[in-house]
This record gives structure tokens, C-alpha cells and sequence, in this order.
């Protein structure tokens, strides 16, 4: 009882510490390490969609590789670059953060979404060229492919496409709105040179996000660049 | 290393040089797939994908300087992945060896 108090009144005791942790470092190493828990859930939620791509494109390797030709390479490599670079300034935000820099935290934050919103942004032009060219399976549209022995399997391998970059984009939507989340935060004082472990654990997903991608751009886009046209 | 992990602060010039790298590898990634190797068109630019994600799993996701209970956990997970990926292709790969009996 006598204890309890001596913590609500000693001056150095952060309010953010949870009762149940000893100390602050103590905390911030239980959410990073609780984050990489959610994190490995999510390496194997994306592996049973690239475990689907896997074990169709071995059976399909040729209309796989022609599929993924008639993909526009530059958009998916300037996001690509756009991610990338998205990654190093979550970087730098949290750097700014671990150096109390609240400012310069809300800068890179901004920065950030804003490169995360053009990458969706040439996304979705993506799907709309899929869409004018006829690439999308199902949904009551038609699906013509330009060599037509391979137009069933090739729906296999858009099927297979949207679900990647949709679940990705689903992310990056979600991690956007975790980025606004993190910029009130900051702005409205709760985030604090002692207390930014949720920038770093947003950062983490952040980055996840990112690894995912510099994945799908390889398998999705490039497979078929050296088939030749039959 | 587990003692300075939370007050680790990397360096921004670290920072540089990892995104440097990344875009080194998207960009040759991107090159080596106009060229036509076989299969080891696949092992390149999944060699190229594996050391990217490392690298930002290392320096911009601080695994580097991390404690050992969160290596721990990553390398589960990508352990767990393999399996997966592993056991399902043993599987998928060797049916047609049936009919070759």
C-alpha cells in the first residue's frame, strides 16, 4: 500500500509506464516483441496467398510467364521506388522520435503518407488498365487474353495478382490510417522522447508492409520479361 | 545487446546507404529480368528479394540490434514459413513421379 504510493508520487515515474512493467525500456521491449509476434502471423498469412502462386505457377509456367508480361513494368517499378523510399523516411521518423525531435516525427510522418498514398494511387491506374484491357477474372466482366490457348490459366495468374496486390493494398490502407493515428499522437503530446515505442511498432508494420512488396514486383512483374511473344 | 537495444540509435547515414542499396537491387533486379537465363532467372531475383527484405529487416526494422527473444520469433516464423512452402512443393513436385512406375 505504503509502495503504491511512493510510485504515484516519485517525480521519475513516467505515466505511461504500466503497472506491470518494471521499466520503460522494459515496456518498449515487450511491444516491439509483440508486434514481431502479429508480424510472423502476418509473414504466414501472406505465404499461404504466395503458396497458391507457387503451386499454380509450377503447373503453369508458360502462361504464368506471358500473364505477367502483359503487365506494364514502370508503374510496379516506380512504386517499388516510391515504397522504398517511403521506408527510409519511416526511418527517419522514428530516428526523430528516438531524438525527441517532435517536429521533425510530424514531417516524416506526412511524408510518408503522402508516398504511401501516391503508391496507391498508381495502384489503382493499375487496376484500371487491367480493367480496359480485359485482365480481370470474374466479377461478371470478360476475361480475353491475347493468346487464346492461354486464357484460362492466365485468369489463374490475375486471380492470383489481385488477391496479392489487393491484401498489400488493404495494408498500405491500414497503415496510412495507423500513420494518421501516429500524427495526432505526436501533435497532441501523448508521444514523448520517453514514451515512442508506437512510432516504432508502426514503423515495423510499416516496413513489413514494404517487404512484402519487394517480393510481389519480382513474381508478379518480371517472370515473363525475356518469353518472346508467340 | 539486448542491454542497449531501446537506446540504439542508428545512425541516418546508415539509413542512406540501406535505401541506396535497396534501389541498387530493385534496379538490377529489374535488369537481370530482360535477360534470359533459365531457372536461374528465379534464383537471381529471389536472392536479390531475400537479401533486400534483410536488409530492412536488420537496419530499418532494428532486428541488428535487437534481443535474442526477438530473433527467436522471427526466425520461427520464417522457419514455419519454409515448411509450408517446402512440404506443399514436395508434394505438388513429385506427383507426376507416379506414373513414371
Amino acid at each position: 500500500m505504503s509502495n503504491g504510493a511512493a510510485v504515484a508520487h516519485d517525480p521519475h515515474h513516467n505515466p505511461n509506464l504500466a503497472h506491470h512493467f518494471e521499466s520503460m525500456e522494459q515496456q518498449t521491449e515487450a511491444s516491439i516483441l509483440g508486434m514481431w509476434v502479429f508480424l510472423v502471423t502476418e509473414i504466414l498469412f501472406f505465404g499461404g496467398a504466395l503458396m497458391a502462386y507457387m503451386v499454380y505457377r509450377s503447373q503453369y509456367p508458360d502462361a504464368f510467364a506471358l500473364a505477367s508480361s502483359h503487365i506494364a513494368i514502370l508503374p510496379g517499378a516506380i512504386n517499388t521506388a516510391v515504397l522504398i523510399l517511403s521506408s527510409l523516411t519511416m526511418a527517419l521518423a522514428v530516428h526523430a522520435a528516438q531524438t525527441g525531435e517532435r517536429t521533425k516525427i510530424m514531417f516524416f510522418i506526412v511524408i510518408t503518407m503522402i508516398l504511401g498514398a501516391a503508391f496507391l494511387g498508381i495502384k489503382a491506374y493499375e487496376y484500371y488498365e487491367k480493367y480496359e484491357e480485359h485482365f480481370i477474372p470474374g466479377m461478371g466482366l470478360q476475361f480475353i487474353f491475347p493468346e487464346p490457348e492461354y486464357q484460362q490459366n492466365a485468369q489463374i495468374f490475375f486471380s492470383i495478382y489481385f488477391v496479392l496486390t489487393g491484401l498489400h493494398a488493404l495494408h498500405m490502407i491500414i497503415g496510412l490510417g495507423i500513420m494518421t493515428w501516429m500524427f495526432i499522437w505526436v501533435k497532441n503530446g501523448t508521444i514523448t522522447s520517453e514514451y515512442f515505442a508506437p512510432i516504432e511498432i508502426s514503423g515495423l508494420y510499416w516496413h513489413f508492409v514494404d517487404i512484402v512488396w519487394i517480393f510481389l514486383f519480382p513474381l508478379l512483374y518480371l517472370i515473363g520479361r525475356h518469353v518472346h511473344h508467340v | 545487446m539486448s542491454e542497449n537495444s531501446i537506446h540504439h540509435i542508428v545512425p541516418k547515414s546508415t539509413y542512406y546507404l540501406i535505401f541506396l542499396a535497396l534501389m541498387v537491387g530493385t534496379a538490377i533486379t529489374w535488369w537481370v529480368a530482360t535477360i534470359d537465363l533459365g531457372p536461374m532467372n528465379n534464383v537471381i531475383m529471389l536472392t536479390i528479394a531475400v537479401t533486400k527484405a534483410t536488409l530492412v529487416v536488420l537496419f530499418f526494422m532494428h532486428v541488428k540490434y535487437s534481443n535474442h527473444l526477438t530473433w527467436a520469433v522471427i526466425a520461427g516464423g520464417v522457419f514455419w514459413l519454409l515448411i509450408m512452402l517446402a512440404l506443399t512443393m514436395n508434394d505438388y513436385l513429385t506427383r507426376a513421379f507416379l506414373h513414371y512406375g
